[in-house]
């Protein structure tokens, strides 16, 4: 069972390392595809956004890493 | 006929990817090879290699029932999640804001590990189990890359070609220096296949959703050359924060 739950875990971590980074890009490609699917937009403009997205989510995610970063290196006050 | 533009990059990403989870794996069993001999070490890597090739006996016939464009969409979808993952960590990585991974660190924390249990009564065992793991584990990963960049196109058999070919050349590097293979650059590797991944990604889910794409199979250089050019920027933009926070810490 340890096995298999580590084979689960380690499949799960195939594709989610940052949180946000994976439920951003899964909002982005269903939304590209509704508006494709559902609403009729050319699907050249449909792939040209879901670069531009998926450019977009990848700064987004590297900016929190380096704001988290740079606010665990900062020195602890000490009273 | 299969043109060049669309057979190289499907051998070269799993080529490249495979080469990483190889170099992993091998880390840990030669550790336990090392310490604990090589018959556990050898005996929970082959159970491993039967486990995997269960896994790719029953999933790809699975595949070949999911129609193209459904194929393509899913596929190429988590080929984004996949990629961006292994491309945000590598651009971390290479501005310095996240450490390198160190095979010899990883060797030495496996082998005290081994060490830990030698006096242990099942250590054969418990050694067989951290070789099968990780062998199992990497390979998992190495599976996924083959049938995520071979199966939308039926470029499986190539990109499996791709992968042996990562197999052969770490094993037999493994086996004349006989150390972690700490010399490979993991990195520079990792942001490569990255690259590969999310451009994939975005090509095929495109195709999936019934995107022309400009160009054909040209276009995937074009989506790779977009993807480095913001990567590279976004090294150079990270790097400067990283020397922010290090005159902050002095």
């Amino acid at each position: 069972m340890n096995a298999l739950h580590q084979v689960w875990s380690e499949l799960a971590g195939l594709l989610v390392d940052d949180g946000s980074l994976a439920a951003f890009a899964v909002v982005l490609i269903a939304v590209v595809a509704g508006a494709v699917k559902l609403m009729n937009v050319p699907p050249l403009w449909g792939g040209i956004a879901l670069l531009v997205g998926v450019v977009a989510i990848l700064f987004e995610s590297l900016n929190r890493a380096a704001k988290a970063t740079s606010v665990s290196r900062k020195p602890k006050r000490t009273p | 006929m299969i043109s060049l533009a669309t057979v190289l990059p499907v051998v070269f990403a799993a080529f490249l990817a495979s080469t990483v989870e190889v170099v992993e794996a091998f880390t840990i069993v030669l550790a336990v090879g090392l310490t604990q001999g090589w018959r556990p070490a050898l005996t929970g890597s082959v159970l491993a290699l039967l486990a995997l090739a269960v896994i790719v006996v029953v999933l790809a016939p699975v595949l070949s029932f999911v129609p193209l464009e459904i194929l393509q969409f899913l596929i190429g979808a988590l080929l984004i999640l996949f990629g961006l993952r292994w491309l945000r960590k590598a651009i971390l990585r290479a501005s310095g804001l996240m450490a390198q991974r160190d095979e010899e660190k990883a060797f030495a924390k496996e082998t005290d590990a081994l060490r830990h249990h030698a006096h242990n009564q099942r250590a054969n065992y418990l050694a067989g189990l951290a070789a099968f793991n990780a062998v199992l584990l990497e390979g998992v990963e190495v599976v996924f890359i083959v049938l995520a960049v071979g199966a939308t196109r039926g470029l499986t058999i190539y990109a499996a070609v791709g992968a042996a070919a990562a197999v052969v050349m770490v094993a037999i590097v493994g086996a004349i220096v006989h150390r972690p293979l700490a010399k490979i650059p993991e990195n520079g590797l990792k942001f490569v296949v990255g690259l590969m991944l999310v451009s994939f990604g975005v090509f095929w889910t495109g195709e999936g959703l019934g995107v022309e794409w400009p160009g054909a199979d040209w276009s995937l250089f074009g989506i790779l050359v977009v993807m480095v050019a913001v990567s590279a920027a976004g090294v150079q933009w990270l790097r400067p924060l990283r020397r922010a926070s290090l005159t902050v810490v002095k």
